[in-house]
């Protein structure tokens, strides 16, 4: 960390994620019109892995026992490492980063366990406001942040929605920090 | 509204002197393009920038002045100064930097509507709430690290304008070869385009300003990134000179055959009809009409026109070269003649096993008890037919080697054609099992149709074909009966032709099934855009998507500095965007329209032949 930095890590609050699980807010201020805010997950855990890798090689194990063919073990490994593989490097999200920088633009980037870096870059002449909506999800109402995208041929009217942090699906005091450190930076610009 | 200054990275450690560039109207925002070097004369400078205007069509200007003083030279800044007065501009860049320092400095000198030139302080505001930390590069370009924070120009007392300055650094050679889509056709309204096509736009189209290395003798002396000496490869260039008269060649020959082939004599009915049914035919002209795209004389200006140019070529090249190679594996050993001597044979065998299967609907199929007298006779017809069929293959037989050897020469033309010949040949060897299947159906329908009717009679009904409903009618006595007695008869014939109708349409589905897959795959190999693949995984800059930006790691007391990266257009996105449009083959009917029709007994036809190209 450097000096001065302005670099909110540790927090007094705790923030979770809305099925319960721990997740971290990092807000970093660059600049008077720049910031940003990184939400990451808990990582892999490897009790998990090690539970689904055992309960598979059992089974194939037992299968082995019962037809006597080898094939199915080989394609029980196979199984199991293509299945690790896709998982990091296409569904298991590291940590999601939001750059908003004011009369630019807003950066939307998730990071997934593998590395691999999917970013979108969204253009503040396009972007009509960040705000906090509900959403009924089964039988609860959750909040999520989203940028209003305008509409090119009318102003006022809103095209789409970009939904923000998808997979981290952090709470609302989490999502409240974020909103009003957004619409500071919007207001000045 | 911040101001914004597109910075090229080679210009980092430019000499002093001027900046070249274009101010973004509407955005606040400035594209440096290039360095003019001290020491120059404005008069030439202001001529050269002219000339550079015209080539290109861009709005040049000098922006500003930039200044890197070396060791031992003094600080210019009264002559940066005196030199906004003789470039009038609305407003004026001093950018600065130290050599030690990482961050860069700018004053932003502006002019009132009279030409007086009002200077606007530069305070340095180092606050405790003062920017710092950016996310460092992960070392992803092994960019220098450069200082940031927030530079706030106070104006008088009266205005109060705070200022601000974003310094984004941009590789100006990748900038320049990509194209940002979607790709927008047609001129967009200079208002109204958003800043990063404008960029984009602006680098791209200021090439002829980009021809002047440092090598040259001319009046100025610049930095951009080619001022090391202009790239070029000596393959391309040979290509360049030897690709026109191949190319007008080319046209010569194909104009030929499309004139050849549009002659009288083969454009007679029966030789239509047969053309158009044939693959190895509709593949021939469509490859013609893909070479005459590619061999045009013209060059491509538009992006999307280069790019469909250079797909058809890479993929007609690698079509051909697998073609050759396919040719060459099977003429080598003679393995042509093998495949010939084996075709007889299968034909034999695959009409010994059709005179089987009937031979099993003939007796007792499966256990269900047949009409005998109808079974016999469709039976018996059946296996005239295929002893017709037989007959005429093996009058056929010493032909056919000689046939399929030259004809299997024509794979030289490319895999597609290969692929097209052998649906082909499996729709010439399986033509009875076509017919069988046509016959079939048209007694399964017309059963099903009697039926109907009768059944509506049966019942007091008639079909109002006026209304297009059904009516109900009142017969006479011997209609009713004749009706009735020949709604019996029908009823009890249905399940032998069902039989038959279900056991040929079932075979005809398998070889409609082989023939589909060969033709998405001739289709595949025709569509799928491998150049534009190709440019996506070894050169992805040239397609973007967008840009992303990585905060650079800054100084206190310097302006904010972004990295802007160019965001690679999806591998998804690649393949919809730059698709050849061909004739595709997509079902006709969705599977619930085709189940009704094969219900009902009417001829199917899955694979529709589009005789338009679709995107």
């Amino acid at each position: 960390m450097q000096n001065g930095d302005q670099h909110y890590s540790m927090e007094d609050e705790t923030y979770t994620d809305i099925d319960g699980k721990a997740i971290s807010l990092e807000c970093q201020s660059h600049s008077g019109f720049c910031r940003e805010f990184t939400v990451s997950s808990a990582k892999v855990s490897i009790g998990r892995v090690m539970a689904y890798t055992c309960a598979v090689w059992l089974s194939a194990y037992i299968i082995f026992f019962v037809t006597e063919n080898t094939a199915v073990l080989s394609s029980a490994i196979i199984i199991t490492l293509v299945g690790m593989m896709v998982r990091i490097h296409f569904v298991k999200v590291d940590h999601e980063t939001l750059l908003i920088i004011g009369s630019l633009g807003v950066q939307v980037s998730s990071s997934y366990a593998s590395g691999r870096e999917s970013t979108d870059f969204i253009e503040m002449g396009k972007i009509k406001d960040i705000v906090i909506n509900e959403a009924i999800h089964m039988q609860t109402v959750i909040y999520y942040l989203c940028i209003l995208l305008k509409d090119p041929s009318d102003p006022e009217a809103v095209s789409s929605v970009v939904p923000l942090f998808q997979s981290s699906k952090p709470r609302l005091n989490c999502l409240v920090k974020v909103y009003k450190s957004c619409q500071e930076i919007l207001a000045k610009c | 509204m911040v101001l914004k200054i597109f910075f090229p990275q080679c210009c980092n450690k430019a000499d002093s002197g001027l900046l070249v560039g274009r101010w973004i109207p509407g955005q606040n925002s400035a594209v440096v393009l290039a360095v003019i070097h001290y020491p120059f004369i404005p008069g030439q400078v202001k001529q050269y920038i002219h000339q550079m205007r015209g080539q290109s069509g861009v709005d040049l200007t000098v922006l500003g002045s930039w200044s890197m003083p070396k060791e031992g030279q003094e600080g210019m800044e009264s002559f940066l100064r005196d030199l906004s007065t003789i470039f009038p501009q609305g407003q004026w860049l001093q950018l600065s930097r130290e050599m030690g320092k990482i961050g860069f400095r700018c004053h932003v000198l502006t002019r009132d509507p009279n030409g007086k030139l009002i200077q606007q302080e530069k305070e340095l505001k180092e606050d405790g709430g003062g920017e710092k930390g950016g996310k460092g590069g992960e070392g992803k370009k092994g960019g220098t690290k450069r200082g940031g924070g927030e530079n706030k120009v106070e104006g008088e007392e009266g205005g109060g304008e705070k200022d601000k300055v974003i310094f984004i650094h941009y590789e100006q050679r990748k900038v320049m070869l990509s194209q940002l889509h979607p790709i927008e056709n047609g001129v967009p309204d200079p208002q109204t385009e958003s800043q990063l096509p404008q960029v984009f736009g602006t680098v791209c189209q200021s090439e002829p300003l980009f021809f002047l290395d440092k090598y040259d003798d001319g009046p100025v002396k610049m930095t951009h990134w080619q001022s090391e000496g202009r790239e070029g490869s000596i393959i391309v260039e040979l290509m360049k000179q030897a690709s026109t008269p191949v190319c007008l060649l080319t046209t010569w020959i194909l104009t030929l055959w499309t004139s050849l082939c549009s002659s009288r004599i083969l454009n007679v009915r029966p030789m239509r009809f047969i053309s158009s049914k044939l693959s190895t035919c509709v593949q021939l002209s469509y490859r013609t009409e893909h070479l005459q795209t590619v061999c045009s004389p013209t060059r491509a200006t538009a992006h999307n026109h280069f790019m469909r140019k250079a797909n058809i070529f890479v993929s007609f090249f690698v079509d051909v070269s697998l073609g050759l190679l396919l040719v060459s594996w099977m003429y080598r050993e003679n393995r042509i003649g093998k495949l010939a001597d084996t075709l007889v044979p299968a034909a034999d065998y695959v009409a010994k096993e059709l005179e089987e299967l009937l031979q099993w609907l003939m007796g007792a199929p499966a256990g269900l008890k047949m009409n005998r007298a109808l079974d016999q006779v469709l039976g018996r017809f059946f296996l005239y037919h295929i002893h017709l069929w037989i007959s005429y293959i093996h009058l056929m037989s010493p032909f056919v080697e000689m046939i399929l050897w030259y004809v299997g020469l024509s794979a030289c033309l490319g895999l597609t054609f290969a692929l097209s010949l052998l649906s082909d040949i499996t729709a010439l060897l399986t033509f009875h099992i076509y017919c069988f299947y046509v016959y079939g159906a048209r007694l399964y329908c017309m059963t099903v149709y009697g039926l109907s009717s009768l059944w509506r009679l049966f019942r007091g009904k008639k079909w109002n074909v006026l209304r297009q409903r059904v009516d109900s009618c009142s017969y006479d006595l011997d209609q009713l009966f004749i009706g009735t007695l020949l709604f019996t008869i029908l009823l009890f014939l249905l399940p032998t032709t069902a039989l038959y109708y279900l056991v040929f349409t079932l075979l005809r589905l398998v070889v409609v099934m082989f023939q589909g897959v060969l033709h998405l795959s001739v289709d595949f190999i025709n569509s799928f855009p491998l150049f534009a693949m190709g440019l996506r995984l070894f050169r992805s800059y040239r397609l973007a998507e967008g840009v992303k930006f990585r905060v650079l790691c800054e100084e206190p007391g310097t302006p904010l500095h972004l990295m802007m990266d160019i965001n690679p257009l999806k591998v998804s996105s690649v393949v919809q965007t730059y698709r050849t449009p061909t004739y595709s083959c997509y079902p006709k009917d969705s599977w619930l329209a085709l189940c009704k029709k094969l219900f009902l007994g009417e001829l199917i036809y899955p694979w529709k032949h589009k005789t338009t190209k679709i995107d």
